[in-house]
């Protein structure tokens, strides 16, 4: 049915999970710190935080894509061509699109772990600091293992919304799912079979993470008490 | 920065926000208006009814936006019966593919909304309106759909404005819509930080404005909700 074009789209699919892995962790990092930054006594870090929350998720990431992309490459070839290198240099679109979708959803995470840190009780950030902990024990070991808990719903919700914003690479001309998918369309003029399988790929891709994302839950839902109906 | 292309350029981008305003629109209007009965029917308790709509949700729900735009704009065209059709002179048409790719996406998303804040009626509301004796019929026209509605603003500004970012994917079906704009300034001047940083702000103020209504919106039609002091 898919006149042999399999292989290549599950290997479009691999590196479509690949960007999307690597974004995820970009944006856990830039999540946290700029939920930390928000929440900081620094009204300079506090400012910083809520613009970069506002204005990228005031734009649509295809534009930051692109900007990213070909500025990239202009500011790439600008910095080389100073420091006397002549050939041109091109940007790689798997860096270009992990970077701007970690950039994207870094955003968005911020807000998620802000509102889970918020909903650790206060009491436990006292009394790690009673027992004796620095403000970075408290963190590791108090703050963030509770409000990992907090923040898994949206969490999850995030991870559902970036997978199927990878697609968007394909634009910039990564050799992801979905380029792979217009290729063989081209090629066997059957475009629908095509985009329907990487359609049915990503609908796969999010019903599994959505079965471990409810184990996941069960894990870090251990210790907790809840009423039985 | 060479800001003098974008400012001749700017009825280029004037024109690109309104292709951009008039999809979202048209996109809002007519997925809007499907998405009502469909929520009806998926809050409706026999699984054969709210059993397919759950099925059109969840697929629209799980797959990107560029793959329902490349099914609609390029897949359709596989079939001899759709080229015979009477349809096929406007599925030719990015613009209308555009249009109903994106009407299609928005429904999915504004019937689970919908249904959503339909399910989360509060009992003592229907149980009101039932002891008054009101007709089932009057039950949901005049309770449980202007009270529902109302309590799904909030999420439904969420989605205007994911729309409005989804509505960039527009320019990869050709259409000069704002972010397409951006693509032609460019690809003729080669200033790729301030063509896309101009649509990007442009971006950001619609959606600032958005959530500005949105806001107005709420303490109007949800002003009974709010805590008092």
């Amino acid at each position: 049915m898919l006149h042999g074009y399999g292989p290549a789209l599950l290997e479009g699919t691999l590196l479509t999970l690949a960007v999307a892995l690597g974004s995820l962790m970009i944006a856990a990092v830039l999540g946290l710190a700029g939920a930390l930054a928000r929440l900081s006594r620094s009204r300079l870090l506090r400012a910083l935080s809520l613009a970069y929350t506002t204005a990228i998720r005031g734009v649509p990431d295809l534009v930051l894509m692109l900007l990213v992309f070909y500025g990239g490459q202009l500011a790439v070839n600008e910095v080389a061509a100073r420091l006397g290198h002549t050939d041109y240099i091109d940007v790689d679109p798997f860096v270009a699109g992990v970077l701007t979708i970690g950039f994207v959803f870094g955003a968005y995470l911020a807000e998620t772990f802000r509102g889970a840190l918020l909903a650790v009780p206060a009491g436990q950030h006292e009394a790690g600091l009673a027992c004796g902990m620095s403000g970075a024990q408290v963190l590791r070991r108090i703050l963030l293992p509770q409000m990992l808990r907090h923040a898994l719903p949206a969490l999850g919700n995030n991870w559902l919304v970036l997978v199927k914003s990878t697609a968007i690479v394909s634009v910039i001309g990564l050799n992801d799912m979905m380029l792979r998918a217009g290729q063989a369309a081209g090629a066997t003029r059957e475009p629908f079979v095509f985009y329907a399988a990487a359609g049915a790929i990503y609908l796969a891709i999010t019903a599994l993470s959505e079965l471990g994302l409810r184990a996941l839950a069960r894990r870090l839902a251990v210790g907790t008490r809840t009423a039985t109906p | 920065m060479t800001l003098a292309p974008i400012i001749e350029s700017l009825p280029l981008y004037a024109s690109g926000l309104g292709l951009t305003l008039q999809l979202l629109a048209i996109a809002l209007l007519a997925g809007g208006l499907a998405a009502l009965p469909l929520a009806l029917l998926r809050v409706h308790p026999s699984r054969w009814v709210h059993g397919p709509v759950w099925c059109f949700t969840y697929a629209l729900r799980g797959t990107p936006l560029l793959v329902q735009l490349f099914l609609v704009y390029y897949g359709l065209a596989q079939f001899e019966l759709v080229r015979a059709s009477f349809a096929w002179p406007w599925l030719q048409s990015a613009w209308f593919c555009a249009c109903l790719a994106f009407a299609l996406n928005t429904c999915a998303y504004t019937t689970e909304i919908v249904a959503g804040a339909l399910r989360a009626t509060p009992h003592g509301e229907v149980e009101a309106a039932r002891a008054l004796g009101l007709s089932p019929a009057q039950v949901w026209r005049r309770i449980v759909l202007p009270s529902a509605l109302r309590r799904a603003l909030p999420a439904y500004g969420n989605e205007v404005v994911l729309m409005l970012h989804g509505t960039a994917l527009a320019s990869v079906v050709t259409l000069l819509d704002l972010t397409g704009a951006a693509r032609e300034v460019n690809s003729r001047h080669y200033l790729p930080f301030e063509a896309f940083l101009t649509a990007g702000a442009i971006y950001l103020a619609v959606t600032l404005a958005i959530v500005g209504l949105q806001q107005l919106l709420e303490k109007r039609w949800l002003a009974h909700l709010r805590a008092r002091a």
